[in-house]
């Protein structure tokens, strides 16, 4: 019996050493072919493959291949909003040490995990090589370096505090002014709730974090929301404890959520709900044509303002691209960065996806409605970072700060809340 | 000689997957154990042992709590209405329905489907909106007069994991039904027949007679459908993507590994859904080997 066990363990043995030799010669014979290959195919790995960002994408590829005839663009897309499932991916990538040429990722501190992963390699030779600190606004490269070094070259601007609304609903509720405060807001919920309509939309659980860096800002004030994220933070003051007895108010007045952000922008759009506060991606939802959006007219089926409280803030969301260490065609993806940085580039994809240039020397004319607004007030006003896109906290911080919310959500308990949201700063690690 | 010549070609034939067996699901197994008792909380650094640390306090994080909570409520509801449903359908073909076979299959298809179709489909069937809102089940409840039976469905704080056994409960009662009616079959016409001479009823029959020579399928189906239940992540990140109200252990060890970026968290919660898919499984193996052995 027991020299029968000891013959099975030594058959096995055997087999796991058979097995891995073979793994061991696999790997060399298979690394030489597509070494060739590489030295033109620029892999560029993003989550764009929605309408819109798609095509914006496709115009840059377009600049890049015609500027660089030797190299063709390899599109990694892989798709699903905000990036959840291209980025389970590229961290298995990035682990397995087979990174792609260049990738996506938010400006700030969710790059700041690969930064200290040693994932990514400095870009400053590009800065000073295309002057690009005279041509990006001095927070944006401060949110994208660490220690000096910078480490990604930022595509798009997006503003998260946008409070989009229904002018028609708000005039048949009664309300004749836009609400620029957080208690102006709050009255004018109480009438749409009056008007018998849902005062205000929201979608799935992230859009409740969404909804509370807007009331955080808007509450708090630019100075104190932009020193939470700083060692002289004070998340358990009583500041906070009255931003996040706003934050519970407001949710109060919140109509069921619905599936997902777009759901809840149009009950807005089809005259079911008063408010949403969303991100400017939301305007290509509304504006464009049924094909991806619901076609509405702006300023008539919808409007905007700055969410209640942060007017003269933008509180800002960027995608930028990155250089891996060892990337499989280093050169090609700096010419693609290149690309990405150029005012060429950014005035071809930016009007497409519905965002704006990081660049302050963009062509205004390209930016029409919306648009227009948005980068009037990216080149005026004080600036802030988001949360739940990755600019203020890294992804660790970010899942607690969702974890919180989406507990409040059910308890209603805002002592329970702020303790979780300062545990959370504190044990960041950032 | 001869004795190894009648062991070893047996040996042979199974040593592939015994081989990856061993690799990929016992040493698995054994370095996911091993990183769970690290302080790898985050992908950087090297982890230090620190024992059950992470085991024990895991049950502080009240999201952790929560998410217990609903794996047990989803798996008493799941598992309790699959058995019952399958075994009243497995009750009526065996009544001698006219297009049994029909019935049969109708019953079986949803079991084709993957967790991951049925959830995007139950999605919008159990729509929480209500009133004018409503659409999927609620506006059918609206145009049938019985509005009071509209609900939150999975958005329900208390109820709702119970709301998102439906779907699973739709999908696996047809394979309970097929295990029963085969054990139906399997009991000998004589036994019914005895007991009916003996003045029982019908109901009687199948609750003295039938049921406890069914004891073994039922344990089997129980067994299934529990390590099922356990595991439970497709259906429900379908349904209601990854949102607290319906979080459960495994999509908690998603968001810890992949948007948390804590490994060890991750690694901890894994080994939590193993020790608790073995309470169900292993006592099965030592009775179903015990079994094998005594015939």
């Amino acid at each position: 019996m027991r020299r029968r066990w000891m013959a099975a363990v030594a058959v096995t043995v055997a087999g796991m050493l058979t097995l891995t030799a073979c793994g061991g010669g696999g790997n060399d014979g298979a690394a030489q072919s597509p070494q060739a290959d590489a030295a033109k195919k620029v892999e560029v790995f993003s989550w764009w493959t929605g309408p819109g960002e798609a095509d914006g994408l496709k115009a840059m590829k377009e600049i890049f291949e015609k500027q660089n005839p030797g190299l063709t663009f390899f599109d990694a897309a892989v798709a699903g909003g905000s990036g959840d499932k291209a980025r389970a991916l590229l961290t298995s990538k990035l682990q397995a040490d087979t990174p792609p040429d260049t990738f996506q990722g938010h400006a700030g501190a969710e790059l700041q995990g690969y930064i200290k992963a040693g994932d990514l390699e400095p870009v400053n030779f590009l800065y000073d090589e295309l002057k690009l600190k005279d041509v990006f606004p001095q927070q944006l490269v401060d949110q994208i370096s660490v220690g000096g070094q910078i480490y990604s070259v930022p595509v798009n601007i997006h503003r998260s505090n946008v409070m989009w609304f229904n002018p028609g609903v708000l005039k048949d509720a009664g309300v004749t002014e836009v609400p620029g405060t957080i208690e102006e807001f709050i009255a004018a919920l109480e009438k749409v709730k009056q008007a018998g309509k849902v005062p205000l939309s929201i979608g799935s659980e992230w859009t409740a974090v969404h909804l509370l860096e807007s009331v955080l800002l808007g509450s708090l004030g630019t100075e104190a929301y932009n020193q939470l994220w700083t060692a002289n933070s004070d998340w358990s003051g009583p500041a906070m404890t009255k931003a996040l007895n706003d934050y519970k108010t407001i949710l109060s007045y919140a109509g069921d959520p619905q599936d997902d952000w777009q759901p809840a922008a149009k009950q807005v759009a089809d005259g079911e709900a008063a408010f949403n506060i969303m991100g400017d991606w939301a305007y290509g939802y509304f504006h464009n044509p049924p094909d991806g959006g619901l076609g509405k007219t702006s300023k008539t089926d919808f409007d905007w303002a700055p969410s209640p409280g942060t007017g003269g803030t933008f509180m800002w969301l960027s995608d930028s691209f990155t250089l891996p260490k060892g990337a499989p065609n280093r050169d090609g993806a700096v010419a693609w960065l290149k690309v990405a940085a150029s005012k060429e580039g950014q005035d071809a994809f930016n009007p497409k996806k519905g965002s704006i240039p990081a660049r302050k020397d963009a062509d205004t004319s390209l930016y029409t409605d919306y648009l227009a607004d948005a980068l009037k007030d990216w080149g005026s006003n004080k600036l802030a970072g988001s949360i739940q896109h990755g600019v203020t906290v890294n992804d660790a911080w970010r899942t607690a700060i969702n974890e919180a919310v989406g507990l409040f959500q059910q308890s209603k308990d805002v002592a329970a809340l702020q303790t979780a949201l300062a545990d959370a700063a504190k044990n960041s690690g950032q | 000689m001869t004795r190894v010549r009648r062991w070893l070609p047996g040996l042979l034939l199974v040593s592939p997957s015994i081989v990856a067996i061993a690799v990929f699901v016992y040493g698995m197994l054994g370095w996911n154990f091993r990183l769970a008792m690290t302080d790898k909380h985050d992908e950087v650094s090297e982890g230090g042992f620190v024992g059950l640390e992470n085991f024990i306090g895991i049950w502080d994080q009240q999201r952790w709590s929560l998410s217990v909570n609903h794996a047990i409520v989803f798996t008493v509801v799941f598992v309790g209405g699959a058995l019952a449903l399958g075994w009243l359908l497995a009750f009526l073909m065996e009544k001698g329905l006219r297009g049994e076979g029909t019935f049969r299959a109708i019953y079986l298809f949803p079991m084709a489907i993957s967790f991951v179709a049925t959830g995007v489909v139950w999605r919008w069937l159990m729509n929480s909106g209500t009133g004018e809102r409503a659409v999927g089940l609620n506006r059918l409840f609206d145009n049938l007069g019985l509005e009071f039976l509209q609900w939150q469905w999975f958005r329900d704080p208390d109820w709702g994991m119970a709301a998102m056994a439906i779907p699973a409960i739709w999908q696996m009662s047809g394979y309970v039904m097929a295990l029963f009616l085969a054990g139906f079959r399997g009991v000998p016409e004589e036994l019914r027949e005895a007991a009916r001479v003996d003045g029982c009823t019908e109901w009687d029959v199948y609750r003295r007679i039938v049921l406890p020579l069914l004891r073994p399928v039922t344990l089997s189906a129980l067994i299934i459908l529990g390590h099922i239940s356990l595991k439970a992540f497709d259906l429900i990140v379908a349904v209601s993507g990854k949102q607290i109200i319906t979080d459960v252990p495994a999509v908690f060890m998603w968001v810890a590994v992949f948007d948390a970026h804590d490994p060890a968290k991750g690694a901890t919660i894994a080994a939590y859904i193993v020790i608790a898919v073995s309470i169900f499984v292993v006592p099965y193996l030592v009775w179903s080997l015990r079994k094998e052995r005594r015939s």
